[in-house]
C-alpha cells in the first residue's frame, strides 16, 4: 500500500528550480532513503510532503490525502524532525519531550515503549538543558521528540549530517529498530554509504531524481564492469586512464582506483592496457558497484 | 618532504576543569596531506584553533611553519591558509569580489591578485562567471572556489575543517584533485572529515577520541593494526575503546 | 486546553530562564523611569515662585508656608502688583506665579469657595505643567484639611494661566509618554522577536505540523507578554504614583482596562512584525524603526504634535501611542472619565481590529 505519492512535482523559489519533475510512490512501513548532495532539493522536497510548502505544479498525496487541502488529516499522522533539530535549547530533555507530547496530545507515558530504546540513555541528563548535550545526544532527543505521538509517517531531514561516523551508526540502528511497527521513515541523507541500510532509495541532484529503486537493484543498473586497482601512484593513473578514454572513466575511492570498464572488456585486456602506463600495480579485482559509484555514473551521464 | 612544518609536543588546552585537549604529539611534514579526525567533541576544532594561532596553548609546545604558538600568533596567521564547510565566503559578494578581498588582507599586491586569480580561474574553469555572487553559485562550486581563495597567497600550510560536507560525490573527488595540485605546488594540507573514503585519500591520519590521540599512522597501516578492511571500522573500533576507558 | 496551557508554560520558561528578556522587562521600566523621575525632580528642587498675596491673611499665608515648607519651592520674588508678573518671568526671578484674590480668608470661611490663580512660565511646558501639579496637590491637600474639620465642604479654585505658551499644548508629563513607549516596546518588540526566534531554530516549522492551530500558537505567545506587560503597567503607575507623587485623579478601573487595550493593541502589532521577519534580527530591526522612534518622536512624547511640520503631523495620526498618550494624561492628569475620551477608545480599538485581522489573515500555516 501506498503512503506517500507524488506526482510531477514542480518547485522553484525565485530562479532556482528546487524539485523539478518528481515523480514517487514510498510504500506503507518502508525505510526510504533521499540520497543526495546539498542543494539537491531533497529539503524542499521533505517539506513539499509535511505540508509546509505548496507544490507550484503536480501533486502530493499522503495516505491519500492531498498535501494542499487535507494538510490537517495529513499533519495528524506526521513526525517531523527538521535539520536543525526541533529542539528548545533553553528548556530541558525532560521539558522538551513533555511539551511535545502535550502539544500532539498524547503523554510521555503512553507511547514511551516506542522511544524506550532511545530516551533511555538520555535518562540520566534529563534535567540537563537541551542546549547542553551532545551532537549525539541532541539527536536521540529529537527523534524521541518526533515519535512521541507514534506518527504513521516520519519524515527526518538530515538526521547524521555532521554526525560522527560512530553516532551515524547508532542512529541507523536506532531507526532499524522502528521498523516494523507499521511505520513509514523517510530520511534524507548526502552520505551514500547509509543508502545500503534503506529498504529504498532515491538519488537525487539538482531537483530531480536521478534514479529509484532498492539500492541492490539500482546497482545491477550499473552500466559495464568495474575494476578495483591499488598503487602507489594513484593519481597519474587516474589522469592516465581518463586520458585515454576521453572521459572520466575512473575515479579515486578510498585508497583504490575504481575504473569502469565496457562489460566485454576481459581482464586480460583490463591488464594490457594497465601495463602499457608502466605504472606498478599492487592488485586488481573486480569489485561489485557501490551506491556512490552507480551515482557517479549517473551524474556523469 | 622530511622537514616537519607542525611539531607538537605535550600540547593541552583546558577550559576550567575541562580538558579539551590532552597532551597531543604529533608532527606534520612537510608536502603531505594530514587527515585530522575525530568523533563530535572529541577535541578537533579545539586543536585546530590553536594551530591556527586563534587561541593560545595552556600548556606544551606547538610550532607551525616555523613559529611559535605563544609568541608568534601574527605570524603564523600570515604563513597559513584556512577554510571550513561553515564559512568560507561572503555570499553576498561576487566570486571576483571575493578574491580581492582575501587577497587583500593576506597582503598581495594589485597586480598579484589580479594573475593568481586569473590562473586560478582558468583553473577552475570559471572565468566567466567571475561576476557572479557567490549565493547563486552551485554548494559543491563553492567549496572548490573556496579551496582556491583560501590557498590564494601561497601559504605553507592550509586547514580545512569538513570541506567536503553535503557535497555529491562527483564535485567532491574533483576536490581532491585541487587538494593534490596544491600538494604539487609544495602546500601542506591538514584536514577533517566526516567520510571515512576521504580519510584514505590522506597520507597520514591522526584519530582523536576525548581529546586525547589514540593513534597515528598512515590508513594503511591502520587498517592492518585493526585487522580491518575498511577505514569506517578502524575509526568505529578506536572510538568506542575511547568511549570504555573514559 | 491542554496543548494551550503546555505552550503558555514553555514561553513562561523561555521568559524566566533568559537573563536578557528579565533584564528588558523589567530593569528598563524602573530604570526609565528612575530616569526620567531623577531629572525631574530635580529641578523641582530649584523650582522658584512668586508669591502676588492679595489678601495676605492667614489663609493665604497657610498655603504659602505650605508650599515652601514642601521643599520643591523657593520664593524667587514677592509681588505688589499683576503688571510687575511679566517682568518677574523675564528676569527668570520665578517659573511660576502663585496669585491670592482679595479676601481670600474670609471668602473661605464665609462661602468655603475662594480662587487663586496659578501663572506658569510654559516656556518650558513640562516644567510648567508639573509645578502647577504639584501646588494644585498642595492645595488640594490643604482643602482636604480644612473639610476634616468642617461640616459643609470648602472648594478652592485654581486657575492656571500659562505665559508665552498659554494653550500649552502637547504639554504632559513624563510618565505617559514612558508607559506607551515601555508597554509598545515590551510587548511588540517582545513578541515579535520569540516568533521569529522559533522560525530561526526550526522549531515553527515542527508547531506548523503539530495539531496546534496557528489561533493557539498565537494566543499561546501573546498570552505571557500581555500578562508582564500588564504586571509592568502596574509597576509604572506604582512607581509613578509613589515614588514621584504623580497623582491619579481619574477612575483606576478605566486606566487599567485602556493599558489593556492598548498592550493588546502592541502585541497584534508584534505578531504582524513576526509575520513578516524571518529571524530575530529583523525583527529587532523593524521594532526599533516602527516602534520605537515613532513612539519616542512622533507621538508627542518628546515633541509637540503642534509644533511638528505638517506632514508629520499626518503621519502622527498613524501612532497609536499618541492617543493612549492623550487617553492617560486626560485620566490620571485631568481626572476626566470615559465621556472625554471615548474617541481614542475607539481609534486604539480600530487600530487593535486591523492588527488582529491583517495578522491572521498573514500567518501563515505553511512556510512560504
Amino acid at each position: 500500500m501506498t503512503a506517500i505519492s507524488i506526482q510531477n512535482l514542480h518547485k522553484s523559489f525565485a530562479s532556482n528550480r528546487a524539485v523539478n519533475e518528481v515523480s514517487l510512490n514510498i510504500n506503507r512501513g518502508e525505510l526510504f532513503g533521499l540520497i543526495g548532495p546539498d542543494g539537491a532539493g531533497k529539503t524542499s522536497l521533505m517539506r513539499l510532503i509535511a505540508s509546509l510548502l505548496l507544490p507550484d505544479s503536480g501533486s502530493v498525496h499522503v495516505f491519500g490525502f492531498d498535501t494542499r487541502r487535507d494538510y490537517r488529516s495529513i499533519r495528524k499522522q506526521l513526525g517531523y524532525m527538521p535539520g536543525r533539530f526541533s529542539l528548545y535549547p533553553d528548556l530541558t530533555v525532560e521539558e522538551n519531550l513533555h511539551f511535545w507530547a502535550t502539544v500532539f496530545g498524547t503523554t510521555i507515558d503512553r507511547h514511551y515503549h516506542l522511544i524506550e530504546q532511545i530516551y533511555k540513555p538520555l535518562e540520566p541528563f534529563k534535567k540537563r538543558k537541551a542546549g547542553q548535550l551532545s551532537g549525539g545526544m541532541k539527536q536521540k532527543l529529537a527523534l524521541s521528540c518526533a515519535l512521541i505521538h507514534s506518527p504513521s509517517l516520519l519524515l527526518l531531514d538530515e538526521p547524521t549530517t555532521g554526525v560522527d561516523a560512530v553516532s551515524r551508526m547508532e542512529f541507523w540502528d536506532m531507526l532499524q529498530g522502528l521498523k516494523g511497527k507499521d511505520m513509514t521513515l523517510l530520511v534524507s541523507t548526502p552520505y551514500m554509504d547509509e543508502a545500503d541500510l534503506c529498504d529504498r532509495i532515491a538519488l537525487m541532484q539538482q531537483g530531480k531524481i536521478l534514479s529509484a529503486g532498492n539500492p541492490h537493484h539500482l546497482r545491477t543498473q550499473f552500466i559495464g564492469r568495474l575494476w578495483e586497482v591499488k598503487t602507489p601512484q594513484i593519481h597519474p593513473l587516474k589522469q592516465r586512464l581518463n586520458a585515454l578514454f576521453g572521459c572520466e572513466v575512473a575515479h579515486l575511492f578510498g585508497q583504490c582506483l575504481h575504473w569502469t570498464c565496457q562489460a566485454d572488456m576481459s581482464i586480460d585486456k583490463v591488464e594490457q592496457v594497465l601495463k602499457q602506463f608502466h605504472i606498478p600495480i599492487d592488485s586488481l579485482r573486480e569489485i561489485e558497484p557501490g551506491i556512490e559509484d552507480c551515482f557517479i555514473q549517473i551524474a556523469r551521464s | 618532504m622530511e622537514k616537519d612544518i607542525i611539531r607538537v609536543r605535550n600540547l593541552t588546552k583546558k577550559f576550567g576543569d575541562f580538558v579539551a585537549n590532552d597532551q597531543l604529539t604529533f608532527e606534520v611534514k612537510q608536502g603531505e596531506i594530514f587527515g585530522f579526525l575525530g568523533a563530535n567533541g572529541a577535541g578537533k576544532t579545539t586543536a585546530i584553533r590553536m594551530l591556527c594561532g586563534l587561541s593560545k596553548p595552556t600548556s606544551g609546545e606547538m610550532e607551525v611553519a616555523g613559529f611559535d604558538a605563544y609568541t608568534q600568533t601574527e605570524l603564523i596567521k600570515k604563513n597559513i591558509g584556512y577554510m571550513s564547510q561553515k564559512f568560507s565566503l561572503y555570499d553576498d559578494l561576487t566570486i571576483w569580489e571575493n578574491i580581492r578581498f582575501f587577497g587583500g588582507i593576506y597582503g598581495l599586491s594589485r597586480s598579484a591578485i589580479r594573475d593568481r586569480s586569473k590562473e586560478m580561474l582558468t583553473r577552475l574553469g570559471i572565468v566567466n562567471l567571475s561576476n557572479r555572487l557567490i549565493r547563486d553559485i552551485p554548494p559543491g562550486w563553492k567549496q572548490k572556489i573556496a579551496f582556491s581563495v583560501a590557498i590564494l597567497h601561497k601559504p605553507q600550510i592550509v586547514f580545512l575543517d569538513e570541506p567536503t560536507g553535503g557535497v555529491d560525490p562527483v564535485t567532491r573527488r574533483q576536490f581532491w584533485d585541487l587538494i593534490y595540485e596544491a600538494i604539487d605546488q609544495g602546500i601542506t594540507v591538514f584536514v577533517t572529515t566526516h567520510y571515512m573514503d576521504e580519510a584514505e585519500y590522506c597520507h597520514r591520519l591522526s584519530m582523536m577520541v576525548n581529546g586525547r590521540i589514540v593513534a597515528l599512522d598512515s590508513p594503511e597501516a591502520l587498517k592492518q593494526r585493526f585487522g580491518s578492511s575498511s577505514m569506517n571500522d578502524v575509526f568505529v573500533q578506536l572510538a568506542r575503546s575511547g568511549e570504555k576507558s573514559s | 486546553m491542554k496543548r494551550l496551557l503546555a505552550f503558555i508554560r514553555k514561553e513562561f520558561l523561555h521568559i524566566f530562564r533568559d537573563p536578557r528578556t528579565m533584564i528588558i522587562l523589567f530593569g528598563m521600566p524602573v530604570a526609565q523611569l528612575l530616569i526620567f523621575g531623577f531629572v525631574i525632580s530635580n529641578e523641582i528642587r530649584d523650582a522658584k515662585i512668586a508669591i502676588l498675596d492679595k489678601s495676605n491673611d492667614q489663609q493665604s499665608r497657610e498655603i504659602v508656608h505650605r508650599l515652601l515648607s514642601s521643599g520643591y519651592f523657593r520664593v524667587g520674588a514677592e509681588l505688589e502688583t499683576e503688571a510687575s508678573i511679566e517682568a518677574c518671568f523675564k528676569a527668570n526671578q520665578a517659573n511660576l506665579v502663585v496669585v491670592f484674590e482679595p479676601d481670600f480668608g474670609r471668602k473661605l470661611e464665609r462661602n468655603h469657595r475662594a480662587s487663586m490663580q496659578l501663572i506658569a512660565d510654559a516656556s518650558d511646558p513640562n516644567m510648567a505643567e508639573m509645578l502647577s501639579n504639584y501646588v494644585q496637590g498642595i492645595v488640594f491637600e490643604y482643602v482636604n484639611d480644612l473639610n476634616r474639620t468642617s461640616e459643609s465642604p470648602t472648594f478652592i479654585q485654581a486657575s492656571y494661566r500659562m505665559l508665552f505658551n498659554p494653550a500649552l499644548k502637547g504639554v504632559y508629563m513624563f510618565v505617559p509618554g514612558t508607559m506607551a513607549l515601555i508597554l509598545m516596546l515590551i510587548s511588540a518588540m517582545m513578541t515579535s522577536i520569540t516568533i521569529a526566534r522559533e522560525k530561526e531554530m526550526g522549531t515553527m516549522e515542527v508547531l506548523l505540523v503539530s495539531p496546534l492551530n496557528p489561533f493557539q500558537i498565537l494566543i499561546g505567545k501573546l498570552t505571557p507578554y500581555f500578562f508582564l506587560s500588564l504586571i509592568n503597567a502596574s509597576l509604572i503607575l506604582l512607581m509613578a504614583y509613589f515614588v514621584f507623587g504623580l497623582p491619579i485623579l481619574g477612575s483606576s478601573l478605566l486606566l487599567v482596562l485602556v493599558s489593556m487595550l492598548f498592550i493588546l493593541m502592541a502585541l497584534s502589532l508584534g505578531v504582524l512584525i513576526s509575520t513578516v521577519a524571518k529571524n530575530q534580527e529583523v525583527a529587532m530591526f523593524i521594532s526599533m524603526f516602527a516602534l520605537l522612534l515613532p513612539t519616542l518622536l512622533l507621538s508627542g512624547f518628546i515633541f509637540p504634535i503642534e509644533n511638528m511640520p505638517k506632514i508629520l503631523q499626518y503621519l502622527s495620526i498613524f501612532m497609536p501611542p499618541k492617543y493612549f498618550i492623550i487617553i492617560l494624561k486626560n485620566l490620571m492628569i485631568k481626572g476626566i472619565g470615559m465621556s472625554y475620551i471615548w474617541k481614542e477608545v475607539v481609534i486604539l480599538g480600530l487600530f487593535l481590529l486591523v492588527f488582529m485581522l491583517i495578522s491572521i489573515r498573514k500567518f501563515k500555516i505553511r512556510l512560504e
